[in-house]
């Protein structure tokens, strides 16, 4: 009696915290919850007629659909392999541009170096696209007016050349997210005990052997966790570069066509509910493993900075 | 202790500078080369290509744009709003929510930080959400389209706020405030909020930035041109340029009607895209890395 008495105190003192949170709790479960739920649809032959949960249960037919196009395996294929690049590639630039500007004293500099690098972050994809077209288009780029013809190469029609897309959209990738990336590791680097620099130093290391024996091992546990938070994200892909870089070119699907951009011409463009939903739930679930995995690993390598 | 530094690390000092020069000027070079291109003649532009060094300079883009007015100012109206009252709504739902979570005395604060976690490792993905905004909440073509779905509250947002209400804010405070009997939204909105203004900034930057930036909310919700935000407005245009006559059909400067000058308002438009962005871009750098580096420390 008298630990329930306690228990509905306790509730009561506390009632004025839940309705503050109930506004945020319920955009939860209607933006992320409900659609869990709706996962559903992946195995029904999606019918408005009778709604998302009385349309007709199908197993697993559409996920055998969507296996036996050769789409599953050229959107997993570029999802997985763009990542992979990204994610070594980035790694390395963002390390290297994290070393030069740790070298900058003068603030003056420092500021508009990162202001540079940072700027290609802030702007939208959309914008992005006009100015990858501004470098590409036939008519008018600056590569098949000014370029290619300086080096004697004939016109190349890049919206319709899947080969070049893969350079292309890193090249891209790169400018965007590089400076974004290098501000982790310029923290990291910053944080750093100077003292160990200064008995390398009289110890006669130089610069190379500081970066490689002090600098990139001090740095080691940021890079695993940034590495193992990206591995968890791999099933994911920036929807706006590989849709609206691309400018959506359907010649270019080979090359350009990730998990996000196929769920969303199935919707969207080809009305194939069933297959664009089970494309979906495959990246959710292999995604939600895969987080869990990365994260699983992050807090044996340092707790602190799991995010559960 | 300057000869400590050795030959070789100046060497690599000076050179880590040249090499950051070179790369903040390449990374530069493109909006420099839109820039240019938008004030390049039409004519030059088709017998040239765009270029970052013009043969002749024309503002007839941004004439072109001025009659046209009315079609920017609108998208521009549009992202305004969307940003302001997405900035705000998103504020108020990510402290609420955060306030509580971050009493250690509140007893639901580990389930319900975990429902909060959760959204960040799951999702139904677009299509169940889709059908549910448009079939049940019949949002297609409507303002709210642009601001409700998938932006009004990220799990991290929140996660980072109430990191700060636990961090930074003492517990005596808190305690304090309760004995003199003040309720828990006093102290919510008289002690709590006046405190965070640092981290409540930074967030409410960023949500601003996404929804600024955002357009593909308006490319599965909207089709009806009067709801373009400025994104969708440079999307719609990119694609089909002769978007641009239907808003003002036979636009005429001087009594003469002008061709429009497709090459160049292309380019003038990305810039009109860029400028909000440049003109708050000090602000924007501030409380990026701050962010950034808050968030890096405590996701």
């Amino acid at each position: 009696m008298n630990s329930r008495k306690r228990t509905r105190l306790k509730l009561k003192k506390s009632l004025p915290l839940l309705l503050m949170a109930l506004p945020g709790l319920a955009y939860l479960v209607i933006n992320n919850y409900i659609p869990m739920a709706g996962i559903v649809i992946a195995f029904k032959k999606m019918d408005y007629a009778k709604g998302v949960f009385g349309s007709d249960w199908v197993g697993f037919d559409n996920f055998k659909f969507l296996f036996s196009t050769p789409d599953a395996w050229i959107m997993t294929r570029n999802t997985l392999l763009y990542n992979l690049a990204f994610i070594v590639i980035g790694t390395i630039c963002a390390l290297a541009v994290a070393l030069c500007m740790n070298e900058i004293k003068e603030r003056f500099f420092a500021k508009y170096f990162q202001g540079a690098f940072l700027l290609p972050n802030l702007i939208s994809m959309v914008v992005v696209s006009y100015i990858v077209f501004a470098f590409l288009n036939t008519d008018t780029g600056l590569l098949n007016r000014t370029v290619l013809p300086a080096l004697g190469v004939s016109e190349i029609n890049f919206y319709s050349q899947p080969q070049a897309w893969p350079l292309i959209l890193l090249i891209v990738y790169l400018w965007k997210n590089t400076g974004y990336a290098s501000v982790i590791y310029l923290a990291g680097i910053a944080s750093i005990d100077p003292t160990l620099y200064e008995a390398a130093r009289i110890d006669g290391a130089g610069k190379w052997d500081q970066i490689r024996f002090i600098t990139l091992p001090q740095l080691k546990s940021i890079i695993i966790i940034l590495t193992l938070l990206s591995v968890g994200r791999i099933m994911f892909s920036d929807f706006g570069l590989f849709y609206q870089v691309p400018m959506n070119s359907g010649p270019l699907y080979s090359t350009t066509q990730t998990i996000d951009t196929y769920v969303y011409r199935g919707l969207m463009q080809l009305g194939n509910i069933g297959m664009s939903s089970a494309a979906g739930l495959y990246q959710s679930v292999v995604g939600f493993v895969l987080v869990l995995t990365a994260n699983y690993l992050v807090k044996k390598i340092s707790p602190e900075n799991a995010m559960f | 202790m300057k000869n400590l530094y050795s030959r070789g690390e100046k060497a690599f000092a000076t050179g880590s500078g040249v090499l950051l020069a070179v790369l903040a000027v390449a990374s530069l070079l493109p909006f420099l080369l839109i820039f240019m291109a938008s004030i390049t003649s039409e004519e030059s532009l088709i017998f040239n290509g765009y270029s970052f060094t013009p043969k002749a300079f024309s503002l007839d883009a941004y004439y072109y744009m001025l009659a046209q007015a009315q079609v920017v100012l609108r998208a521009y109206g549009v992202s305004i709003f969307v940003t302001v009252v997405g900035t705000g709504a998103s504020l108020i739902l990510v402290s609420t929510l955060a306030y509580p979570l971050s009493r250690p005395d509140f007893p639901f604060r580990r389930v319900l930080t975990f429902v909060v976690v959760f959204t960040l490792l799951f999702n139904g993905g677009v299509v169940p959400s889709y059908i549910m905004w448009t079939r049940v909440f019949r949002l297609k073509n409507t303002i709210w389209a642009l601001i409700v779905p998938n932006y009004l509250m990220s799990g991290f947002s929140v996660l980072l706020v109430k990191n700060y209400f636990e961090k930074a804010i003492p517990r005596d405070l808190i305690e304090a405030a309760q004995i003199d009997g003040a309720s828990e939204f006093e102290i919510f909105f008289k002690i709590m909020l006046p405190l965070s203004v640092p981290v409540l900034a930074t967030v409410g930057m960023l949500t601003a930035l996404v929804y600024w930036n955002d357009w593909i909310n308006g490319l599965y919700y909207i089709n009806d041109p009067s709801l373009y935000g400025i994104q969708q407005l440079l999307i719609r245009i990119l694609d089909n340029i002769q978007f641009l006559k239907s808003g003002a059909a036979g636009m005429a400067l001087g009594n003469v009607v002008v061709e429009l000058p497709s090459a160049a308002v292309r380019m003038a438009l990305a810039v009109i895209g860029i400028l909000p962005i440049l003109l708050i871009f000090p602000l924007l750098q501030r409380y990026f890395i701050k962010g950034m580096v808050i968030g890096a420390v405590k996701g």
